[in-house]
């Protein structure tokens, strides 16, 4: 079995999808004194990363690396903070007779805490992401 | 009697509303994209209060607080691990998922991956999950309409199929989007109210509701109590010994009059009748903390139960992404911006909402004891206003959490089936809108039938089970297939092979162990922790060995799902398939346009 044992139809389905621009260039619409002087850079970017010239392939690895280095860290950070908290608790019992205000802490630190703190984490990886695409954006654009 | 008109009253008026609105937003449902992915054209906020509604289930809103009343603190993981999921997602898959254009979970991995064996390989998974977790939702909904008016449990269940399935017959995604952006706030108002009232009851109460509890801190039941042993057998653990009356079977024994208990476990057989005096010890179903010192301090159940909980951490964590019903939402945002949006939004609504069940199910421990002795705790939330408030104004309250925990399992469900069928009948049938339909029946009816076959156990631990299959199958096709290049198709076969065998095996045995006298150890019920490991690398060590078969075309795809959404690589993979010809026609333009779309 090889992978191109999908069949004809699926392949050409794919590549329907995929777009034309993986077989041949496509036609674009030339207009003339277009106010944005730059348009013509920017467009020969966005045709390199389809293209996948060495150039574009670079600018999207980096993207990709700069996108999965947020979420891999902040993810991690918060699965070890998740994951000392039973194992805390496991070791050091006397944790439970701590109170404030009545209630013993851990019950506030597992019933009241994450909940901010995950969309607090959720805001900031939102934020980086969406730098990132802007940075990428803008660099394709000038 | 007055309360169950109440309560009913409350329930029809929450299935009225979703007929409505499912009628109001599915007059204009008549397209597959429409039945599918609602034209993909809903704002951030309504999508995330929508995926919220859908997530919420029963074991959020009946479930959590009745693991509080039994496990006590350490139930508190449930919803952490709940809402930790969006944040994986929202890191890991929301944004890149919603670019790659796919309509749904197999046809993702299709896209990504070039083979259709992998697609049927999601599709049977997709299949899984979400029967798996349609089968508590409509088991809790019998167990909630038993105990407000004591018809039997296969009702409640009927009554949810036929309902969610006619709506969705009506109008697929577009209709329930809609129901379910409305279900999330009346789950949460539901919620909501009747915990700020019963916890100002509390506080006014005399003796602030402290119970008789004995010097181990074992509770006492503060009045005589009669409890029948439902269905299945039940394991007791006595930790102070007792006298009481039985009438029935004990460890296999039949029992007849007046019993002494000493400290051990008990096995009592279906039907058997307990009457305990006012202030007599509570027993514990086996399994639980027996003293308030146990419940209230975290991890006090040795390294097992630590175990428990990291493999809880890690399916709850992982899983979310990959529940078909959740992304499938996900696929309804206009791009990947608004998708990250939607999960973040959706990491609000949901901490907003985890706060009630922990201070209902608290309560519940005070004034329901009983609910320990007969192991159904689900019922906590629904019983809890009457108790602590014998008059109308109780009845009142206990209308409102019967109708959002309705709306509850009419969410969920609907959201299950609308996903199931819409991969069924566009991976199995040829994909029209009368497939849809026809595979939205033949959903219906198998949910159905394993509600009424398979054993009925806490609804959080069932779902819980489907969390460890989704964490174990998709969650890693989804997380190598977008950030790994070197993802294979035989390689995510395999991944997906292996970890969700293992985890439906584990599954086989412990709905085995529960009906031969509870055997198998706790890795079966909870076996995320092993399994999602072994998934990952069975993935990545067959798709290394097998690189020769990577896709040509990966760097082209991984383009697709990073690039931001400016640049225009968007292709809607449902356009090219069902579209009509001006939508292919408007998306060859857009193509067209896509490299002047770049500010």
């Amino acid at each position: 079995m090889s992978r191109h044992d999908a069949g004809k139809p699926e392949q050409a389905a794919r590549e329907a999808w995929l777009g034309e621009q993986a077989r041949k260039p496509r036609r674009r619409r030339v207009v003339l004194a277009d106010s944005t002087k730059s348009r013509g850079k920017a467009l020969r970017t966005i045709i390199e990363l389809e293209e996948q010239t060495s150039v574009g392939e670079k600018l999207v690895r980096d993207l990709i690396k700069q996108q999965l280095r947020s979420a891999f860290g902040l993810a991690f950070a918060v699965l070890i903070g998740m994951c000392l908290l039973p194992i805390t608790f496991f070791l050091f019992p006397q944790i439970g007779d701590l109170k404030i205000l009545g209630i013993p802490i851990p019950w506030l630190v597992l019933g009241l805490a994450p909940f901010p703190i995950l969309y607090g984490v959720g805001w900031v990886f939102r934020r980086q992401a969406e730098r990132h695409e802007r940075d990428f954006v803008n660099m394709v654009d000038r | 009697m007055n309360a169950t008109i109440w309560s009913l009253s409350a329930i029809v008026a929450v299935a009225a509303v979703t007929f409505l609105l499912g009628y109001v937003g599915s007059r204009k449902a008549n397209t597959t994209p429409d039945f599918l992915v609602a034209r993909r054209a809903i704002p951030a906020t309504r999508n995330a209060a929508a995926i919220s509604g859908e997530y919420l289930s029963a074991a959020s809103f009946l479930g959590v607080a009745g693991l509080v009343l039994k496990d006590g603190i350490d139930a508190l993981w449930y919803p952490i691990g709940f809402t930790a999921g969006y944040l994986a997602l929202l890191l890991f898959v929301a944004a890149p998922l919603r670019r790659s254009g796919a309509y749904t979970l197999p046809d993702f991995a299709e896209a990504r991956l070039g083979s259709v064996n992998v697609r049927h390989f999601s599709t049977f998974f997709v299949v899984c999950i979400g029967v798996l977790y349609l089968v508590p939702q409509l088991q809790s909904a019998g167990l909630t309409l038993t105990t407000i008016t004591g018809l039997p449990p296969w009702c409640g269940g009927l009554i949810v199929t036929v309902i969610v399935v006619i709506n969705v017959l009506g109008g697929g995604m577009r209709a329930i989007t809609l129901v379910q952006a409305f279900q999330y706030w009346g789950k949460l108002f539901a919620i909501a109210a009747p915990t700020f009232v019963l916890f100002v009851v509390f506080l006014a109460s005399p003796d602030r509701g402290t119970q008789p509890i004995s010097d181990d801190g074992v509770i006492r039941f503060p009045k005589a109590e009669s409890i029948t042993v439902a269905e299945q057998v039940i394991k007791l653990r006595v930790d102070e010994p007792l006298k009481l009356t039985v009438h029935g079977e004990i460890d296999g024994r039949a029992a007849d009059g007046a019993v002494y208990w000493s400290r051990g476990v008990y096995e009592l057989s279906p039907g058997t009748v307990m009457e305990f005096p006012a202030g007599s010890p509570v027993p514990v179903v086996e399994g639980s903390p027996t003293n308030n010192h146990d419940w209230t301090r975290p991890q006090t159940g040795g390294i097992s139960d630590l175990l428990k909980t990291y493999s809880l951490i890690f399916a709850t964590f992982l899983g979310t992404m990959g529940l078909p019903h959740v992304l499938v939402r996900f696929y309804t945002n206009p791009d990947g911006k608004a998708a990250r949006r939607t999960a973040l939004h959706v990491l609000y609504l949901l901490g907003l909402f985890y706060i009630f069940p922990t201070v209902l199910g608290v309560l519940s421990r005070l004034y329901l004891p009983q609910l320990l002795v007969n192991g159904k705790t689900d019922a906590a939330v629904l019983m809890l206003p009457e108790t602590m408030v014998p008059n109308l104004g109780g009845q009142i309250l206990g209308a409102i959490v019967a109708a959002g925990a309705f709306a509850a399992f009419l969410s969920t469900s609907s959201g299950l089936v609308v996903s199931v069928a819409g991969v069924v009948s566009t991976d199995i049938m040829p994909g029209k809108v009368r497939d849809f339909r026809w595979a939205t029946v033949f959903t219906g009816l198998v949910a159905i039938g394993l509600a009424l076959l398979l054993p009925r156990s806490d609804a959080s631990l069932t779902v819980a089970m489907s969390f460890a299959l989704a964490a174990s199958t998709f969650c890693p096709l989804l997380v190598l297939g977008i950030w790994w290049r070197g993802l294979t198709w035989v390689g995510a076969v395999c991944g997906l092979v292996v970890g969700g065998g293992m985890v439906i095996s584990a599954q086989v045995i412990s709905v085995v162990s529960s009906y031969t006298g509870r055997w198998a150890p706790a890795v079966f019920t909870q076996p995320a922790l092993i399994t999602v490991p072994i998934a990952f690398m069975t993935m990545i060590v067959v798709s290394k060995a097998t690189r020769r078969r990577a896709p040509a075309d990966v760097n082209q795809i991984l383009l697709r799902l990073h690039a931001p959404d400016p640049l225009g690589f968007i292709r809607d993979r449902d356009i090219a398939r069902f579209g009509t010809a001006e939508e292919k026609a408007r998306m060859a333009e857009d193509k067209r346009r896509g490299a002047s779309r770049t500010r």
